[in-house]
């Protein structure tokens, strides 16, 4: 049970842990000041939240394993974070769509997991919640005044919409391990999350003026470990320095 | 128990309201509501503080400037971080919004009025320099996680507004 924990814990955190790393990666290169200093202040807020889920893991597991080791030291397979939170920047659009489509989901998951038999988990809930709930009106806000704005950003936004449509499926399959967790009222049943959440991104993007993608296939794969391409090369940015200088502390 | 008021021993009071938030110099830690217990027992202090946003980098620095305030007051101390109750900003104490303000800071509205104003719906928040209401929202995040950046159109001074978290 603890172990099957552990590895609950971790795969929550990983997709704070992996947006954030791609969130992290636009420091200094944000198309205005303001907008970089909000998303590397998202990031921010992801990369506490995640801290506060490996503490807890590491505790669990004992032995060697910290928040480090756990965040540094894992090979690809062993990260179970979604297809669309390592997708790569490309433009401004395409980080807001992506954060949007993530933070929708994301409130949802924690307005869940805070009812978790798990106090520590509710707890980790209860606190991120406030926090994500002024991502979502941010991306929100943004997704509206791109899609709803000049021809430009218009054609931006529903490019950006129409690419990551495809990875939106993933968030409510639920794993073996979800079941179990989900069933024993620790963790969320995600799959209850998706009509809601459709409907609250369908308002946004009806708001934006930005029309459905009409997709019949969707990509699955990194909750159970098999990632797109691009997760090799953010992990190789990601864990260069504890690779590199192994057991280096600041 | 009212969860809003901290519960800290009287000797420890002033030594931890003197202790102030490395990222705010002119509030304490008490002010805005970061202790939430200070206990002396027999194995020395026990103080339990939490964090303002999960992200907080603060976090550590208090940690190690109330262990030693302490001890420099003569206790051994323990600190523990905890997340429940999570933080609101409703816990920033009367004197603290006070020291927002004349820091030039403005002090976080009610749940629903931040809304508003973080959404550019009304101009409400109050300028802390002239106190113009004629205000407007630059970002909704600002130069820390508990930020937003508004700038005064009377005034033309741009200055933080402590965004509203419950």
């Amino acid at each position: 049970m603890s172990n099957q924990l552990v590895q609950y814990i971790c795969g929550i955190a990983d997709n704070s842990l992996i947006l954030g790393q791609r969130l992290g990666e636009l420091c200094g290169h944000g198309p205005s000041l303001e907008t970089d200093i909000a998303l590397t202040n998202i990031s921010l807020d992801l990369f506490g939240q995640v801290r506060s889920y490996f503490q807890y893991a590491a505790e669990l597991a004992g032995e060697n394993t910290s928040e480090d080791t756990l965040a540094f030291l894992r090979k690809e397979q062993e990260y179970k974070n979604v297809l669309l939170v390592e997708q790569p920047n490309t433009d401004f659009a395409f980080v807001i769509a992506r954060q949007f489509l993530f933070d929708v989901y994301h409130q949802l998951f924690l307005e869940k997991l805070q009812t978790s038999t798990d106090q520590t988990l509710s707890a980790i809930a209860k606190k991120s919640l406030k926090e994500v709930t002024y991502h979502v009106r941010f991306t929100s806000d943004w997704v509206i005044r791109l899609g709803d704005g000049t021809e430009e950003s218009h054609s931006r936004m529903s490019t950006a919409i129409e690419d990551l449509w495809i990875f939106t499926e993933e968030l409510f399959l639920s794993t073996e391990l979800e079941k179990e967790m989900s069933n024993s009222s620790v963790g969320v049943d995600v799959s209850l999350l998706r009509d809601v959440y459709f409907n609250r991104v369908h308002s946004v993007l009806n708001e934006a003026t930005i029309s459905i993608p009409d997709v019949k296939y969707f990509q699955k794969g990194g909750k159970l470990g098999n990632h797109s391409e691009h997760m090799g090369y953010l992990l190789a940015e990601m864990q260069y320095m504890q690779r590199t200088f192994p057991n280096m502390s600041w | 128990m009212n969860v809003a008021f901290p519960t800290i021993d009287t000797e420890l009071y002033d030594i931890l309201n003197a202790v102030s938030d490395p990222e705010i110099p002119v509030l304490s830690i008490v002010q805005m509501g970061v202790v939430r217990a200070a206990r002396i027992g027999e194995n020395g202090v026990e103080v339990t503080i939490t964090p303002t946003y999960s992200g907080c980098p603060a976090m550590d620095v208090i940690g190690d400037d109330v262990r030693k305030a302490l001890k420099d007051a003569g206790y051994e101390s323990k600190v523990k971080l905890v997340l429940s109750p999570a933080w609101t900003t409703d816990w920033i104490t009367a004197d603290g919004r006070e020291a927002l303000e004349k820091y030039g800071i403005a002090a976080p509205l009610s749940p629903e009025a931040d809304k508003e104003a973080l959404l550019g719906n009304k101009r409400i928040v109050k300028c802390p320099q002239c106190k113009s209401t004629n205000t407007k929202l630059v970002s909704q995040f600002g130069s820390t996680a508990c930020k937003a950046l508004f700038q005064c159109e009377d005034c033309l001074e741009p200055f933080d507004y402590f965004k509203c978290l419950k």
